[in-house]
Order: structure tokens, then C-alpha cells, then sequence
């Protein structure tokens, strides 16, 4: 115990507890993080270890991994599966499970070819069209799953059949639509980057949009009388992100730079987090997933929020189909299927959010394709057929679950189950 | 003679809840059978019975759950009719199952304005925040901190925030069902304590339990049940345990045939 209650000319509503250990200051804000992990509550530590540990292990064996040429396409690799993982860390919120996503992809992606390629719509109409399939199936799900109280993984094991049933249909005999090279879509996911200035001035304002963002938070805690962060615990992570974001910009931009679709797709992970963090939505989501029936008792519309995330996830997964459409240059009937399911569901998992609802957040979707795509790309450089691939990515999965379990230990132990 | 006519005429001479000639029956079994119940402001009311007795469907009744076959409901001296949970809400009855209803997942703060969180389109954490520490505060319960997970609470803290959500809209009358039930000897007099309070505070409030030192620490009045029906209302402080223990077990001689007459303390209106 050090310095349980150091008298402080404003002492804060919330410290005056005198069982609270308080650590203050640079030093304090390390020691509390040291006594969260040892407790359990780890977040996305073992995540960033993981990368850093398949980043080293990948550079040592192929030195090809770590150029700026193939981190560039690990970005633009990561957007379809991210963007789809997305809307699987929505669901896993709500303690429920999409197992229809790359199926929903495939429908995406043949919407594309027929409309945008073999009809000629223009390419907004044709999104549109896919994000409004994505919007029916999951209200479809959404309205099974609230009024025959069916459990979610049969709903949507029963979607994934019906919607590779309608892939098929859509891009008919030929078994695939090739997307013209020069077209909007393909040089979208393929080439378009942000040009260099743009990048270092994103890197910049997000930078500056975290420190502000905190600063804010903080003068409305203390005008509330209620403790705050001090300026030096701001401003050292700012810097340390400004630092980071810049040399990636720099590093990537040294090659192809950073790709748009990948700009997108974190782009679509921050916002999602925002609502998820600050807004009426994104806490009933959090309620239903701890406990449906508190949520209930309380008042919340459980039905709006089960919809909202079934409605959300398949049209993430159909924008993600569509994406991935881009990336191949083609609509197939082979989009969506293989690994790219179980890769979105393994992604949100190993990125930290739980398997039981309520335990997660959109970064996690960013953080976990990092890993799967970083494993596949590297797999790839090192020549290993798909059999091996399949192989390790099941391993990979393994041990992230085993890493939550016994964090779910460890919180147990200290009462933070 | 009521325990309460000083304090409560001075205000209204009514009681704040009244249940006369309850009535209740699943199929073939008579759940309840003519139950009567008072409660006044500013008074603790335990409500005992062994299993089967007709407690929780009597609760359930005031939740809203079931609605009885026969019999009124009256609050502050007026009709009322419930038939849903938000109808008891709108009442002014909280109900605190034993099951706390609490999403562990989450803080203190996001657990006490669960399903009225504050802001317009943003939540404002900040004001909730205070709101909180000033709503704990008043009821001297120790959280240490309303940022941890409702998961690392011990039992006893978590019944004081379930007690201290439903303060939040000011009901008049509080329904406990079993609160000490999974509690240890300093969590139990922590939540007898809020009951105190909320007593002092003017409220009314039901306490349904087994625990017999619970009943002789906090209630005013005992109300027994016995296979569904009235099986004496008695003073606590004036009546021995082996009375009311009597009348729980059904050896009091009441029970047998005539409707149950108080045999002390009585307060049949």
C-alpha cells in the first residue's frame, strides 16, 4: 500500500474511498497497468505481443516479410477479412454468432460482378444494391432469431447454405465474372494509395484527434469534480502514436504506400468503436451481451439491439465481399468460401473479444486480421502449401483461445470475472 | 392498534400499499387464498412462510408477473391494477429479485443508469459518474470504485447496487426478495443497514426472508403465510421468535380452518 490517500487540496469524488490505491503520475499510470495485467484484465497485450512475436519470427526466416512492399499488401489484404470480422465482433458482443458471413461475402461480390460488370450499373448503385442484400438476409436472421427463438449459429448455418446456393445461381455456369482491370473497384483495392503528404497529415490529425479527444474528457472530469488525467499522461501516449503512425506511414510509402481500402476499413473500425464506447446503442449492446435478461428487466429494447447487430454484421460481411471481389479482380464461386469464415470468427476471437458476449471491442477486429493475414502472408512467402497453412492458422487459434481462457482465470482469481 | 399511527397519520392516514382478499390459483393448486397485506410509509414489512407458502407468488403479483384471480390492489388508498412489469414501475413499486438482474460486464456507473442512461446522443458519462458517487454516498455503501466491473463486487455490494438503481427513480415502495440470501455476516448487516435506511428515508418496504435475525434486526412487522394464506401479523419487537416461528411452521392452531386472525399486533383494517 502506498500512499492510500494522499491528502490533495482537490481531492476528486471518486478517490476518497480509503480502500482505493491510488498511484499517480507517469509512474503510477505504469503500476496500475502492471497490477491489471496481473489480475487478468490483460486487453489487447497478448494480441500485440502475438504480432510482435510472428512479425520477428516471419522476418527471420523470409526477410521478404518485413519489407515495405509486402506490409503494404498486408494492409490491402486485411481490408475484405477485417471489415468481415467487423461485424462478427458485433454479434460475439451480443453473446450470438454469424457462421454465415463468407457466404454472405460470395453473394456480395456476385452482386457485384452481375450488376456492375455484366449489366453496367454504376458502381454506387451496385454498392448500394449489396449493402441492401446484406441489410435483408440480417434482418431475416435478426427477426428468426427474435421471434422462433431459434440459436443464432443454426440460423445462420442455415443462411450460409442458402446464400452459397444463391452465389452459385447469380454467377452462373462459367463459375466466374472477370472484373475489367482498369475498373473503379479493382484499382480501388489494387493500386489506389493515399498519396504520401495525405498519409503523414492523417497520421498527424489522428494523432491529434486522440490527444484532443483525451484532453476534452479529462477537463469535463475535472469540471465534474471527478479525478482526471494529468497533461503528461496525454500527451506521452499522443506522442507515442504520432511517432509510431508516422514511421509506418513512412515505412509503407517507401514501397506502394497505404492503400484506401485499408483506410476504409480502419476508418469503418474507429467509428464502430465510437459507437460502441460512447453512445446509447453501443452500451445496450454491451448490456445485452452481459446479461439479455437484466437488459430487459431494465428496459431495453433487447429486439432493436439483436436486430441492429444481425442487420450490421451481413452488411459488413457484404461490403467485405465486395472488397474482396476488388482484390481478386473477379466475382467467383469460389469467394467467400474456404477460410475466409472461420478466419473472420478467428479474428475477432484472437483480437480479444470474448466467445460469451459482452467482452470486446471493434479494435479487436483490426488486431486479429493483423495476425491471421500476417500468419497466411508469411506462410505464403515461405512456400508452405495450404494443407500446412490450415494447419498452423488452427494452431494459432488454439492458443489465442487458450491465452483468453486463462486470462478469464486470472480475472476470476482477482473478482473481475 | 398500528405500530406506525403516529407518524403515518400525520400525513396520510392510509397505507401507502394494501392488498385485500389476494387471490391466486395455478390449475388445481390454490397459490394464495385470501391474502391481506399493509404496508405504510416509513416502515419495514417482513414478509415469511416457509416453501410453498405463496411468498414469490405474492411478489410476482406485485411485479406485475401474474395477476391475481381475485382480490384488490390499492396504492395510497387508490385502485390500482397491475399486469405488467411497467405498470409495477409506474406504480412506484420496486422490485429487487434475488437474482440482482446486474450485467456483470459492466461498471458500477453503466449498472445504476442501466436502461435510463443519461445524454442526448452521447452518453454523458461525467454527470452519471457524479450522480453515482453522490447516490452511493447517501447511502453510506462502500464501493470503492464505480469504474470497476459489477463482476469484481462482493455479493453484498452488488445488493447495494441493485438497491441503490432502483433509488434512482424514487419509488416509494421496495419489494427485497431474499437479500441476504448468499450473503456472509458483514455483507448481511451492510444490506440490513441500507434497509434501515431506506426505512429512515420514508420508504416502504417489503422484505421477504428465512432469516428470522434478519426479521428481529430490521422489520416493524411480520406477515406470515402459511399454504397460501394469512397466518398472523405480528409487532415484532413485542412478539417472542417461537411465536412467529409457530406461525410459520402452521403450529399455531390458525391454520387449520377459520382465516388466520393476528394473534398479536394485529392490524386488519
Amino acid at each position: 500500500m502506498k500512499a492510500p490517500t494522499r491528502p490533495s487540496p482537490l481531492e476528486a469524488l471518486d478517490t476518497t474511498d480509503e480502500r482505493l490505491v491510488l498511484r499517480r503520475g507517469a509512474l503510477g499510470s505504469l503500476a496500475n497497468a502492471l497490477a491489471r495485467i496481473r489480475s487478468g484484465d490483460i486487453g489487447t497485450l497478448p494480441i500485440i505481443v502475438g504480432i510482435v512475436l510472428v512479425w520477428a519470427l516471419f522476418g527471420i526466416l523470409n526477410p521478404v516479410f518485413v519489407s515495405s512492399t509486402n506490409l503494404g499488401n498486408l494492409l490491402v489484404q486485411s481490408a475484405s477479412e477485417g471489415i468481415i470480422a467487423l461485424g462478427i465482433v458485433l454479434v460475439l458482443l451480443v453473446g450470438e454468432i454469424d457462421l454465415s458471413v463468407g457466404s454472405m461475402a460470395g453473394v456480395g461480390s456476385s452482386i457485384l460482378g452481375v450488376g456492375f460488370v455484366v449489366h453496367g450499373w454504376p458502381l454506387s448503385a451496385t454498392v448500394a444494391v449489396v449493402l441492401a442484400a446484406g441489410a435483408v438476409v440480417g434482418l431475416a436472421y435478426g427477426l428468426v432469431f427474435i421471434h422462433f427463438q431459434v440459436p443464432s449459429f443454426v440460423i445462420t448455418m442455415a443462411g450460409l447454405l442458402a446464400l452459397l446456393g444463391l452465389q452459385l445461381v447469380l454467377v452462373g455456369q462459367t463459375g466466374s465474372i472477370n472484373i475489367p482491370f482498369s475498373s473503379s473497384i479493382v484499382r480501388f483495392m489494387e493500386k489506389d494509395v493515399l498519396p504520401h503528404l495525405v498519409s503523414y497529415v492523417a497520421a498527424a490529425a489522428i494523432a491529434a484527434g486522440y490527444a484532443g479527444v483525451s484532453w476534452a474528457r479529462a477537463r469535463r472530469r475535472a469540471r465534474a469534480a471527478l479525478s482526471s488525467r494529468s497533461v503528461a499522461s496525454i500527451l506521452v501516449p499522443s506522442v507515442a502514436l504520432l511517432a509510431g503512425l508516422e514511421f509506418a506511414c513512412w515505412y509503407v510509402n517507401r514501397a506502394g504506400g497505404v492503400s484506401d481500402a485499408f483506410v476504409v476499413f480502419a476508418a469503418l473500425v474507429a467509428v464502430m468503436d465510437f459507437l460502441l464506447r460512447r453512445t446509447h446503442w453501443g452500451r445496450a449492446v454491451y448490456a445485452v451481451g452481459g446479461s439479455r435478461e437484466a437488459a430487459r428487466r431494465a428496459g431495453i429494447n433487447v429486439t432493436a439491439v439483436y436486430l441492429s447487430v444481425f442487420l450490421l454484421c451481413a452488411m459488413f460481411a457484404s461490403l467485405g465481399g465486395m472488397f474482396l471481389a476488388g482484390w481478386l479482380g473477379a466475382s467467383s464461386t469460389e469467394a467467400g468460401t474456404g477460410n475466409v469464415n472461420l478466419d473472420a470468427i478467428a479474428a475477432a476471437v484472437i483480437g480479444g473479444t470474448s466467445l460469451f458476449g459482452g467482452r470486446g471491442s471493434a479494435y479487436s477486429a483490426l488486431l486479429g486480421v493483423a495476425v491471421i493475414q500476417s500468419i497466411a502472408n508469411g506462410l505464403d512467402l515461405l512456400n508452405l502449401s495450404s494443407a500446412q497453412q490450415f494447419m498452423i492458422t488452427g494452431g494459432v487459434l488454439l492458443i489465442a483461445v487458450i491465452v483468453d481462457s486463462i486470462s478469464q482465470r486470472a480475472r476470476r482469481a482477482h473478482g473481475r470475472a | 392498534m398500528h405500530p406506525n399511527d403516529g407518524r403515518a397519520t400525520a400525513a396520510t392516514a392510509r397505507p401507502i400499499l394494501a392488498l385485500h382478499g389476494i387471490s391466486k390459483a395455478f390449475g388445481a393448486v390454490q397459490a394464495l387464498r385470501d391474502v391481506s397485506l399493509e404496508l405504510w410509509a416509513g416502515e419495514v414489512v417482513a414478509l415469511l412462510g416457509d416453501n410453498g407458502a405463496g411468498k414469490s407468488t405474492l411478489v410476482k403479483i406485485l411485479a406485475g408477473v401474474y395477476s391475481p384471480d381475485a382480490g384488490a390492489i390499492e396504492i395510497n388508498g387508490q385502485p390500482v391494477s397491475i399486469t405488467s412489469p411497467a405498470d409495477s414501475r409506474r406504480h412506484g413499486l420496486a422490485i429487487i429479485y434475488q437474482d440482482l438482474a446486474l450485467c456483470e460486464n459492466l461498471d458500477v456507473v453503466a449498472n445504476l443508469f442501466l436502461g435510463r442512461a443519461e445524454g442526448r446522443l452521447l452518453l454523458a458519462e461525467e454527470s452519471m459518474e457524479r450522480q453515482s458517487w453522490a447516490l452511493l454516498r447517501s447511502l453510506s455503501a462502500k464501493i470503492p470504485s464505480v469504474r470497476t466491473p459489477v463482476a469484481s463486487l462482493s455479493g453484498g455490494q452488488r445488493q447495494t447496487v441493485a438497491i441503490a438503481r432502483s433509488l434512482l427513480g424514487d419509488p416509494p415502495i421496495f419489494v427485497l426478495d431474499e437479500p441476504t440470501a448468499a450473503l456472509g455476516v458483514a455483507q448481511t448487516a451492510e444490506v440490513l443497514k441500507m434497509i434501515r435506511q431506506l426505512r429512515d428515508r420514508g420508504h416502504g418496504v417489503i422484505v421477504i426472508t428465512h432469516n428470522l435475525a434478519d426479521v428481529r434486526a430490521v422489520a416493524d412487522r411480520a406477515v406470515v403465510l402459511f399454504l397460501g394464506r394469512n397466518n398472523g401479523i405480528f409487532d415484532v419487537r413485542e412478539v417472542p421468535p417461537e411465536t412467529i416461528v409457530a406461525a410459520i411452521t402452521g403450529l399455531n392452531g390458525h391454520a387449520k380452518g377459520q382465516p388466520a386472525e393476528a394473534s398479536a399486533g394485529a392490524s386488519t383494517p
